[in-house]
């Protein structure tokens, strides 16, 4: 039949259970085989990040780390060392006497887990070992204060697999705005006053964008709500060497001001408007984007969050709202997010 | 400690297993099962999430046995049912609702080819049940009373089990060696059957069978007949009859134009079977519009494929002969018609008459404290009737007449006989919340269209009583099976074990779901936002 | 093996010679030669197992080094001036995780106004980070002193950083002995880290430490600081033993017996102040030196013994604590707090951004210290009258220009009036 099972390997290509279509896209499926499950299915799952850290209720980025280097456990068969930057991973994973995590891990400075990841893996190859190494900070630590040793490591192709949890802001702080946060939203720093409120229209930053400039062997950005997506993208990063960045969406209901249990939800919500392209590129080049599946409007993703809230407060619509969707809809155009008649999403 | 671990800044993993932030919650997740729709539409009362959960997981048998928990006939159901459960399936906001009907009849049909059995009874309860009547409720009746350990004999006025799904359903939807093989099955079970044995005294057979209960079920048979005027070599039948008469030897003799005169599913039935038995036209006149009609769309359309012509807002107003006259009518502001003094002749070598059905009471004469009202047998909650132990179900109560509410009522009476034959009172489960669609995270499941059953050509239809519908193979029954999204209750997707960013949801392995570490669970939310089919919810803590 | 040789490119053997695992290089002045030589040896072959990367600054510098060094790798990097303080962040980092990372210093002023000459005001900047910071007088114990760092830092799990005059020494041509490959091999035993991040026994290195811990963490930093005086000592006579010559050490006393004035210097200007002292000694004058060649630790209590009995205490140093004085001054002060019947101490900033120390200053200087004692701090050979004329002229005048460029101006069209 034409519905034919379609499952690639992970890492080999998109993961596709068309077959099975109660619950293609949950965590599990208890109609496929073990090893077309994901990780975070399994009973053995690493729990890189186990129970007793001190994030907040419904952390994006205690998912995601969890997502993340579960998977890269499962890649590298529990052969790796994790370097953290300053922020709210490394703060609520590890204040004296307790920490959370189940693997090698070594946190420096804020400013400097690309370069320490260097070297380490420097360390690694020395020794002749096959143990991988993987970076992670927020988006401060990486598109902000990190940024030129991550350049310098991209650069230099050092094997390294860099994950920048991106949500949008420095939240271990108090809110406050990193290059990484989107125009209007309120911070700490932008605060919803005034003529302006909230974060100025910039230029934007996409560090993944600079990243292909570098043409590392691989790039890609994903998100706490495509468990599949996120996991198949970290084992092919994994199944490469050199210089490697994954950034993923992470929403933080503290510094977002949402709900708790919504963290998924906006996480999906910021795909599905085209406000957050996923995508991954290889050695310079785009080679495959994320259908959006569900469009929405931008104001589906906004309204759920007080960092917003300034913008739908008056009578009239806030010109703003718009200014946002039009940056959905470069995206969307830029990126080809939305598939044609004959495309699978 | 194996290292020597420089103090403080350096710690052993795992460690924070010691800081139990369950403490931080104000809710608490909590797993619960709600009513799938289908379930709570399906009128036989069957699991239908439960045995498609065994279905999609491709173990038929489990699939069927929990299937006749519920209901002995699949095979019969899968191709007669109006499947209400299919109207009120959530995937349907989707994209189209699950074909539970077709995956029913495969599994039926499966069971028949693989000869499986019912499970044997319990050991004998001693008490005598019996049960008038071997159509669908009747049937339905002595199957679950039997599988509770009683004695049942079913007594039958005709010559063949089946009730009306012999004598009123015609072949093409339902072929009778699918219903004999289910029919065999009951009796299997230790079930005995008395044909052309009608009961004329309720109490006097009971007396003189020593039976404890007795569950009535003769259905409705007697057709209704509308006054009009006729002439003498007119040929006027009625459905009932001409549908019956289709059983025997003797087929009857309709003519070479049939006009078929009412708009329920019997109408159809009888107009699609005079064009099997070669009428080039068949000609259905009914008062109101298509849009009134009770007849099922699908039949209907099956109808009209194959050539049966709707004559829509007409009565007959009297038979002549070779020809008919008909009022043309109209429709009043409150949607009834009302005739509008426009006639028109129609050529009819015979006019068949299917104007509903009346139930044959006369074996209830002289039984104290029942009533009858409205033609049908008065039952309480319970489905006694006002004389003590003697139930009844069917079309002979009040209630919708489809072949699926009789098994229902078989069920439901089956339940209530055993709790009064045992001195006890039978108190169904409480039922759950219905798991309506806004209760569902419907974005995990993926886009996956209804698989449409194969029907017979056309040309073949018109001149053969072979079955209509076909029914899906293995992987096409898989696939739809697959497309439930079990409502309401845990499939063990994983999400909630996935989704957690505390890591606090234990997977017990499968079969076996999940459980909440409370010790680490801070109340977040996201495994209840995320949870696909509504299972779990969250309550506030008591603080 | 005897060679006559540059500075830095003895020190990049020395380096070689103790196999480091990781070189993290970063163009700085004037310690440039030394990463460009330790290049060489790893490009054409002479340093194998060895991974050498470019960095693009001074805080990855040493960043790398962290992450080599806390999987196990022996580590090395080096910088002066502006990049010890682009990396300060990583500098305590590197010392508070114990680390034993060996880091050189071409030592050099530090701008604005910018300025790539040799002084100590870079080494100072960091002399509270918890490293172990040795001073080199010569090339010879430059060379020497790195071989003597690893052994120390991966003893103590502490990042030693050796202080080396940037020009005065990195790009002095002289004879110096170089150590065999063999010897060091004896000498210095492969690294055994006492925490490595490693699979098999994984680790979280790095935590955050509150208030009920942060005291004592600092406590035990301190207490192995301590432990280090011991055991530089203790290395410099194993060394001494080994290679058969004097180097590195606590401190050094030079013609102190007897000394009335005592010298207390660090660094190259030592071999200066030696020749003035034998030239006054000549003249009848009770003088000695005391080198400082472990400045973190400072060795306090021996310097005490060393000071006590002498009248006059004159501290030389190339730096200025801005708004206090002489920071070694200070440091020596300390050891001759409560001492009975203590010598006077007279502190001396010298040398500042390069500016060459003679003998004649020097001379003018040691007698001045007996004949005419000053108080506070004193800059060796500044030009009063540039200065006096800049002050003036900045209290008449609110926007005066800049200073640096004012004096620079003055010194032109007045000349050297010292």
């Amino acid at each position: 039949m034409s519905e034919a099972r379609e499952t690639l390997a992970p890492g080999e290509a998109v993961q596709r259970l068309k077959f099975y279509q109660k619950g293609t896209f949950t965590v599990g499926n208890r109609l496929v085989g073990e090893d077309e499950r994901s990780v975070q299915a399994s009973q053995d799952r690493s729990n890189a990040l186990t129970c007793g850290h001190r994030a907040c209720q419904g952390c994006g980025e205690a998912l995601g780390a969890r997502y993340a280097i579960d998977a890269a456990m499962r890649a590298t068969g529990k052969d790796m060392i994790a370097v953290n930057a300053t922020g709210c991973l490394e703060v609520f994973t590890t204040p004296y006497p307790e920490t959370s995590w189940q693997l090698p891990w070594v946190h420096s400075l804020f400013g400097n887990a690309a370069a320490v990841a260097t070297g380490v893996a420097a360390a690694m190859r020395v020794k002749n070992k096959r143990t991988r190494v993987v970076a992670q900070g927020g988006d401060g630590g990486t598109t902000d204060i990190g940024f030129q040793c991550l350049s310098g490591m991209f650069e230099r192709n050092d094997d390294v697999l860099y994950i920048c949890y991106d949500n949008e802001g420095y939240m271990n702080t108090g809110v406050q705005r990193s290059s990484a946060t989107p125009p209007a939203a309120r911070t700490a720093t932008t605060p919803a006053v005034g003529d302006e409120p909230g974060n100025v229209f910039g230029t934007g930053k996409s560090v993944p964008k600079i990243a292909v400039a570098h043409n590392i062997p691989y790039v890609a950005t994903a998100t706490v709500a495509d468990l599949h997506d996120l996991e198949r993208k970290v084992t092919k990063a994994m199944s490469v060497h050199g210089a490697r960045y994954i950034q993923i969406n992470v929403p933080c209901p503290l510094g977002w001001g949402a709900a708790s249990h919504d963290t998924i939800h906006l996480a999906r919500l910021a795909v599905e408007c085209g406000l957050y392209p996923i995508f991954e590129a290889e050695h310079g080049r785009i080679t495959h984007v994320r259908k959006i599946r569900k469009q929405v409007p931008v104001t589906d993703y906004l309204k759920r969050q007080r960092r917003f809230a300034h913008l739908f407060k008056g009578d009239r619509p806030d010109p703003r709202v718009a200014r946002l969707q039009a940056m959905c809809d470069a995206n969307i155009a830029d990126y080809g997010l939305v598939a044609g008649a004959d495309e699978e999403v | 400690m194996t290292q020597n671990h420089p103090f403080a800044i350096t710690l052993d993993v795992g460690t924070s297993l010691v800081n139990h932030t369950g403490s931080w919650r104000t809710v608490r997740p909590e797993y619960v099962h709600r009513l799938p729709p289908c379930n709570h539409a399906c009128p036989a009362g069957e699991d239908i999430q439960g045995w498609l959960a065994h279905a999609e997981g491709g173990d038929y048998e489990a699939a069927w046995r929990a299937l006749v928990q519920n209901n002995p006939l699949p095979a019969v159901m899968g191709r007669v049912c109006y499947h209400p459960c299919e109207g009120a399936c959530n995937r349907a906001q989707i994209d189209s609702a699950v074909g539970i009907n077709s995956v029913e009849r495969f599994l039926g049909d499966l069971a028949i080819e693989k000869g499986w059995r019912f499970d044997a009874p319990p050991a004998p309860s001693g008490k005598k049940a019996l049960i008038v009547g071997a159509g669908p409720s009747g049937l339905s009746a002595a199957y679950h009373l039997a599988r509770l350990g009683h004695a049942v004999t079913i007594r039958e006025a005709g010559p063949l089990p089946g009730g009306m799904m012999r004598f009123g359903i015609p072949k093409y939807r339902l072929p009778r060696e699918i219903l004999d093989a289910e029919v065999q099955r009951i009796c299997a079970l230790g079930v005995t059957i008395e044909y052309n044995s009608k009961v004329s005294n309720i109490r006097d057979a009971m007396r003189d069978g020593g039976f404890d209960a007795a569950f009535l079920a003769v259905g409705a048979h007697i057709a209704k007949r509308a006054y009009i005027p006729a002439a003498g070599a007119a040929k006027v039948l009625d459905a009932v009859q001409v549908l019956r008469s289709m059983e025997g030897e003797d087929k009857p003799l309709l003519g070479r134009r049939v006009v078929v005169y009412g708009g329920g599913n019997t109408a159809i039935d009888v107009a699609r079977t005079a064009r099997r038995l070669g009428a080039e036209e068949a000609v259905i006149v009914y008062r109101r519009t298509r849009e009134k009609m009770p007849a099922h769309d699908f039949e209907v359309e099956e109808a009209l494929e194959e050539g049966v012509l709707m004559k829509w807002l007409s009565t007959i107003k009297n038979v002549d002969g070779g020809s008919i006259t008909v009022e043309k009518m109209a429709l009043d502001d409150k949607g009834f018609p009302q005739p509008t003094g426009e006639y028109e002749t129609l050529e009819a070598d015979s006019v068949i008459l299917a104007l509903g059905q009346d139930v044959d009471l006369s074996l209830l004469e002289g039984v104290e404290g029942l009533n009858v009202r409205d033609g049908v047998v008065e039952v309480g909650p319970n489905m006694m009737t006002g004389a003590t132990g003697i139930f009844a179900g069917g079309d002979m109560v009040p209630s919708e007449r489809t072949v699926t509410v009789a098994v229902g009522h078989g069920k439901k009476a089956a339940r209530h006989i055993d709790a009064w034959l045992r001195g006890q009172t039978y108190a169904p489960a409480p039922k759950h919340e219905i798991a309506s669609f806004d209760k569902l995270n419907a974005w995990y499941y993926g886009e996956a269209p209804k698989t449409v059953r194969p029907t017979l050509e056309v040309a073949r239809r018109t001149s053969s009583f072979d079955e209509v519908v076909k029914g899906l193979d293995e992987s096409n029954a898989l696939y739809e099976a697959r497309r439930c999204l079990s409502c309401g209750n845990c499939f063990e997707c994983d999400n909630c074990y996935g989704v957690c960013p505390d890591n606090s949801v234990v997977k017990l392995g499968p079969g076996k779901g999940f459980e909440f570490n409370y010790d680490f669970c801070k109340g977040c939310g996201v495994c209840a936002s995320e949870c696909p089919c509504g299972a779990i919810v969250m309550t506030q803590e008591a603080i | 093996m005897l060679k006559q040789i540059e500075g830095s490119k003895a020190m990049a053997e020395a380096i070689a010679l103790c196999r480091p695992e990781v070189i993290c290089a970063y163009p700085i002045t004037p310690q440039t030669h030394i990463v460009e030589g330790l290049g060489e040896l790893v490009k054409d072959g002479h340093l194998t197992d060895c991974e050498y990367i470019n960095v693009e600054s001074e805080f990855a510098a040493l960043s790398v080094a962290i992450g080599a060094s806390a999987a196990g790798a022996r580590a090395y990097t080096a910088t002066a001036s502006q990049g010890l303080l682009y990396m300060a962040e990583a500098v305590y980092n590197a010392s508070g995780l114990g680390l034993p990372i060996v880091m050189t210093l071409g030592n050099r002023a530090i701008g604005a106004p910018i300025n790539i000459w040799n002084d100590h005001s870079d080494a100072m900047s960091m002399r509270d980070a918890g490293w172990i910071q040795l001073f080199a007088e010569t090339n010879q114990e430059a060379v020497d002193l790195h071989i003597q760092a690893f052994k120390l830092a991966e003893e103590l799990s502490m990042p030693v950083m050796v202080c080396v005059d940037g020009f005065i020494l990195t790009h002095a041509m002289e004879r110096i002995d170089v150590p065999e490959q063999p010897q060091v091999d004896a000498w210095l035993p492969p690294y055994d880290p006492v925490q490595v991040l490693d699979p098999a026994e994984p680790i979280s290195i790095g935590a955050m430490v509150g208030p009920e811990a942060f005291t004592e963490v600092r406590f035990l930093q301190h207490y192995k600081q301590t432990q280090a005086l011991r055991l530089i000592t203790d290395y410099a006579r194993d060394f001494e033993k080994a290679f058969g010559r004097e180097s590195g050490g606590l401190l050094r006393a030079y013609r102190v017996d007897d000394a009335d004035v005592l010298v207390v210097a660090m660094g190259s200007v030592c071999g200066t102040i030696k020749d003035v002292i034998d030239e006054m000694r000549d003249e009848g004058i009770a003088i000695g030196l005391v080198t400082i060649v472990s400045y973190r630790p400072f060795p306090t209590d021996e310097l005490r013994k060393m000071l006590a009995g002498a009248q006059d205490v004159v501290v030389v140093e190339k730096s200025i604590a801005v708004g206090v004085g002489g920071p070694l001054a200070n440091n020596v002060d300390m050891a001759l707090r409560n001492l009975p019947d203590a010598p006077r101490l007279h502190s001396a900033v010298a040398g500042l951004g390069g500016r060459p120390i003679t003998k004649p200053s020097l001379h003018r200087l040691f007698r001045q210290a007996s004949v005419q004692p000053w108080e506070g701090t004193h800059f060796l050979d500044l030009n009063e009258r540039i200065v006096g004329r800049e002050i003036h002229t900045t209290r008449k005048k609110r926007r005066s220009g800049p200073t640096a460029e004012n004096l620079l101006r003055r010194l032109a069209t007045e000349g050297d009036a010292r």
